[in-house]
């Protein structure tokens, strides 16, 4: 925050700032989600480089005003590079005694609370169990921030008196309030809202009215208010020249999938079962019925891999879509479409684990289930997207690999970047790399004899339709004779398969860029080794390092099996190897195995991303 | 969809080359042969045929067919199958189960197939027992069976397949015995022609862990007391000598004798395949009517009726969407409906 300027009448500083962090928080129905999706959505379309973070609880309506059925909305903004949605937050909007207990640990020494004082009667401070007659609100204990105290409540009330709404319905309009004030106080203006607002409740609209009534409200409140009086400036960001969208990454990996149907000329088939945080995929995916996509509700997890193995049986790009208990029960079937080999999509946006474990937060400890986690030997490609339009990349790929080498594909993302999201420089159809299917349609051996497990160059399979005249055969579970498919319990031909299909897997690495360094040089004394959502923390930590004159480099890995061809020659040039990760230390143990380097773990198993302060001062140690 | 083949093929043409390995006197065998007689004659060319099938002696009919097949695992199967039709419904799909693959380990598939009434046909060979496994009572078996799992007799309720076909919502229920080629045939032939998921029971007779459990529905002696027939619009007669009848005392089934009783065949219960009630009633004939020892155990269809299918739903809903609102090009799904330049 640099330059102060005065305005007329009423005296606001105006603070310039290159980075801001803001969160939202309140109760579960306070609408913190939307109001926080809504603020994003506009300091995007200015040009704010931007990085989300939702984190609420998995009850849907936990008891009201407790700390339990706190939901908070985080969003990083920017005029520079954001790469993640921050460590700490330089405002905390808290809608009641709960939210600022839950959240006020992480507000920034100096930092400004909007904080709603209906929130922090005595029945909600009873409720977050603050102590018999303590207020935060009025004893010592902000005296470090800036408190700014709203009635949000009685102004939702009073800018309503006249709109003929019901109780409830004005409560319902008080995020609107607050979201007014924000836009007041970050400079920002309201139309991007307005118009949602009249898309939203088009059929309604006396609660249209309401929600631009109150929006309006909030902002003038700002304006007008002497307790108000800075308002921050954030230029707009020099990002790379082009069309952008916001996008979530459960939205781009629908999307990265839909693309892949596309690009293949084959039809999508999605079968799948609700499970948080996937399930936005199955909604979004449902919505493209136009474009013939198929999907499928199935009656549990088991089903929903199942049914996409028969469609991908009978020819179409086949996915299934799950988190990690729902990734459990997929195995079995996993093993038989790894002995089928068709291709099949399989994505695990993990959870907290394990069992039940924390479903709304993010953690990477599905890696060695993903590498593993089948009866056999049955290695399987597993790749990793590292932010959420990366999501669009990797699901593409994820089809890619499964059509072009006939193989069940895992793709892993997270909580984190699953609903966070971010500014996505979007491509256009003919920049994305083309697909090959070929289903067979002759005999393909001597004599004209069907061999459905006779192998291309590639050690690939060929694609057998049902329908196909002529081409009848039979497939399943059990062992194979090499090329024929027939059963076979022969010895050594199970050993000649099972080490066929491992090799297929392992040359799909001439097929898969290599690694380079993200930042940094291809020598230096730290190398920090990342995977999947860490991919933010990390590189700005390392860059700023580098910046400050460090000797560290950053490599992400996207592919993880198999790895990339030149990972172990690239390790070779740093002297250490830091391994950061949300789980116990999975891919370290994968690049020990492997490479044989002492790589050093870095974890952190607390269902929250990492933040940039722990990462450098880990590296620190280090140099 | 199905379309009639150029040249009729013959039942040899169904046979794979794969040798058959069931024990001998395996009912399965008839199964197959059944199978493969009446596949000539369903109109339907051989390439859009596709078997799929779970784990167990039965699942491994589909090697047996010179047909599309997949031999998948452990009570999958309708899951595999509804995912088969659902991306191409233009094939002919039959799951082969047997009593523990469909209605053990497979059950909630089992059910929810029938919910949902993929246009599938789907065999389940009741044998009552555990088979590949050597030998240990099934969700069929009856209450008190010694098995080697159960030395002491198995303190399991049996499931009755047609009762849970029917409270799962099945639109077509049928039982039919390995060891009546004519019958099997005929019931196959209605299944085919269902629209909507045909659920067929077979008694299939294990000779090596379950000899002889329904002989006593073939055999000559007991047969005609022991099994009833229904046909549709028929009454509900058996007995050595056709003498026997059903008919309703308000909502009980009793068996009359129809001459002493001056009752007229006339006065007994048609078979209606169309009406739920009576095929409820029907289905449980041996297991929960307080006089089980007496009752038949009725063969046939015992239920069909069509109404929405799945997978034509599915098409239909995405034609009419794509009437609706057209399809979305590559270029529009990638950017969304809100984009910002940056220059």
């Amino acid at each position: 925050m640099e330059t102060v300027e005065k305005k007329a009448g009423k005296t606001t500083e105006v603070r310039e700032a290159d980075r801001v962090v803001v969160r939202f928080s309140g109760d579960s129905g306070d609408g913190m989600q939307l109001t926080g999706m809504q603020f994003s959505d506009t300091a995007a379309l200015l040009g704010n480089d931007i990085s989300t973070f939702p984190d609420y609880p998995s009850e849907i309506r936990a008891p009201i005003g407790t700390v339990a059925g706190v939901s908070g909305f985080q969003v990083h903004f920017g005029s520079k590079e954001i790469f993640t949605s921050g460590d700490e937050y330089d405002v905390l909007v808290a809608m009641n005694a709960a939210a600022l207990k839950v959240d006020l640990p992480k507000l920034k020494k100096g930092g400004f609370i909007i904080a709603n004082t209906a929130g922090f009667d005595k029945k909600n401070l009873g409720l977050a169990q603050y102590p018999e007659g303590v207020n935060p609100l009025e004893d010592e204990s902000l005296t470090n921030y800036t408190v700014l105290q709203v009635d949000v409540t009685r102004l939702t009330k009073e800018a309503l008196a006249d709109s003929g709404l019901g109780t409830k319905e004005i409560e319902r309009s008080k995020n609107m309030f607050v979201l007014g004030v924000l836009f007041w106080m970050f400079d920002k203006p309201l139309d991007h809202t307005l118009k949602f607002i009249e898309e939203k409740f088009a059929k309604k609209p006396e609660i249209a009215l309401a929600n631009e009534k109150t929006l309006k409200a909030g902002w003038i409140y700002g304006e007008n208010t002497e307790i108000f009086n800075t308002q921050f400036k954030v230029s707009a960001a020099k990002l790379p020249a082009g069309e952008y969208r916001s996008i979530t990454g459960n939205h781009a990996t629908a999307i990265g999938l839909l693309a892949a149907a596309e690009k293949s000329g084959l039809p999508l088939f999605l079968g799948s079962y609700p499970i948080t945080p996937a399930t936005d995929i199955l909604h979004e995916l449902s919505k493209y019925k136009a474009n013939g996509v198929k999907t499928l509700q199935a009656e549990d997890e088991i089903a929903g891999i199942c049914s996409a193995i028969g469609a991908s049986y009978a020819g179409n790009l086949a996915i299934t879509t799950t988190s990690g208990p729902g990734m459990a029960l997929k195995t079995e079937a996993l093993g038989l479409a790894t002995m089928l080999e068709i291709p099949l999509v399989v994505v695990n946006v993990q959870r907290g684990g394990p069992s039940t474990g924390l479903p709304t937060k993010t953690e990477q400890s599905d890696l060695l289930m993903a590498m593993h986690g089948r009866h056999g030997e049955a290695p399987l490609p597993v790749i990793a997207a590292s932010s959420p339009s990366d999501c669009f990349d990797m699901a593409y790929e994820a089809c890619r690999i499964a059509i072009e080498h006939m193989t069940p594909v895992i793709l892993l993302t997270d909580g984190y970047i699953a609903n966070g999201s971010e500014p996505w420089l979007f491509p256009t159809e003919d920049k994305l790399a083309k697909i090959s299917v070929k289903f067979l349609d002759t005999p393909n051996g001597e004599n004209n004899v069907l061999l459905p497990y006779k192998r291309n160059e590639n050690l690939v399979r060929p694609w057998i339709k049902p329908g196909t005249k002529g081409l009848e055969h039979r497939i399943g579970g059990l062992e194979k004779q090499n090329e024929t498919g027939n059963v076979s319990y022969d010895a050594k031909n199970h050993e000649t398969m099972t080490r066929l299909r491992a090799a297929k897997i392992e040359k799909i690495a001439d097929f898969i860029p290599l690694a380079k360094p993200d930042s940094g040089k291809e020598k230096a004394k730290v190398l920090v080794l990342g995977w999947g959502s860490t991919a933010g923390s990390i590189k700005m930590v390392v860059r700023e390092m580098i910046d400050e004159g460090a000797d560290v480099a950053h490599v992400h890995l996207k592919y993880i099996n198999p790895f990339p061809k030149n990972l172990g020659e690239l390790l070779k040039g740093y002297e250490k190897v830091l391994i950061p990760e949300m789980n116990c230390g999975q891919l370290l143990q994968l690049i020990r195995a492997k490479y044989m380097v002492p790589a050093i773990g870095f974890s952190k198993v607390q269902g929250l991303p990492f933040t940039t302060a722990e990462l450098k001062e880990k590296i620190k140690d280090l140099l | 969809m199905e379309t009639a083949t150029e040249n009729k093929l013959s039942p040899k043409d169904y046979a794979s080359e794969m040798e058959v390995k069931w024990c001998p006197g395996c009912g399965d065998y008839s199964i197959l042969k059944q199978v493969q007689t009446v596949f000539p004659d369903l109109g339907v060319p051989k390439e859009n045929f596709a078997f799929i099938s779970g784990i167990g002696c039965s699942s491994r009919f589909t090697y047996y067919m010179d047909t599309y097949g997949m031999h998948s695992i452990h009570g999958r199967a309708a899951a595999i199958a509804s995912g088969v039709k659902a991306a191409n419904p233009d094939l002919s799909v039959w799951i082969v189960s047997g009593d523990g693959d469909a209605l053990s380990i497979g059950g909630n598939h089992f059910i929810h197939l029938m919910r949902k009434n993929f246009d599938v046909n789907y065999l389940v060979f009741n044998n009552q027992i555990y088979s590949l496994t050597k030998g240990q009572y099934s969700p069929t078996s009856e209450r008190g069976k010694v098995t080697k799992s159960s030395p002491y007799g198995s303190i399991e309720e049996p499931f009755n397949p047609s009762e849970l076909a029917l409270g799962a919502k099945a639109s077509f229920v049928a039982r039919t015995l390995d060891r009546d080629p004519k019958h099997m045939q005929a019931v196959l032939k209605r299944a085919h022609a269902h629209k909507g998921t045909s659920f067929v029971e077979v008694y299939q007779n294990c000779p090596v862990f379950n000899d002889t459990a329904f002989f006593a529905f073939s055999d000559k002696e007991t047969k005609k007391e022991e099994a009833i027939l229904v046909e549709h619009g028929k009454p509900l007669i058996f007995g050595n000598n056709e003498e026997k009848g059903i008919k309703f005392e308000g909502l009980n089934p009793v068996i009359v004798t129809i001459k002493e009783s001056g009752i007229s065949p006339n006065d007994l219960w048609i078979h209606d395949e169309k009406d739920k009630t009576k095929a409820n009633i029907l289905s449980r004939f041996f297991d929960t009517t307080q006089h089980d020892d007496e009752f038949p155990r009725p063969f046939g269809i015992i239920y069909a009726n069509e109404r929405p299918i799945y997978d034509e739903n599915l098409v239909a809903q995405i034609d009419t969407v794509k009437l609706k609102k057209g399809k979305t090009s590559l270029n529009k799904i990638l950017s969304g409906e809100k984009t910002w330049s940056i220059n």
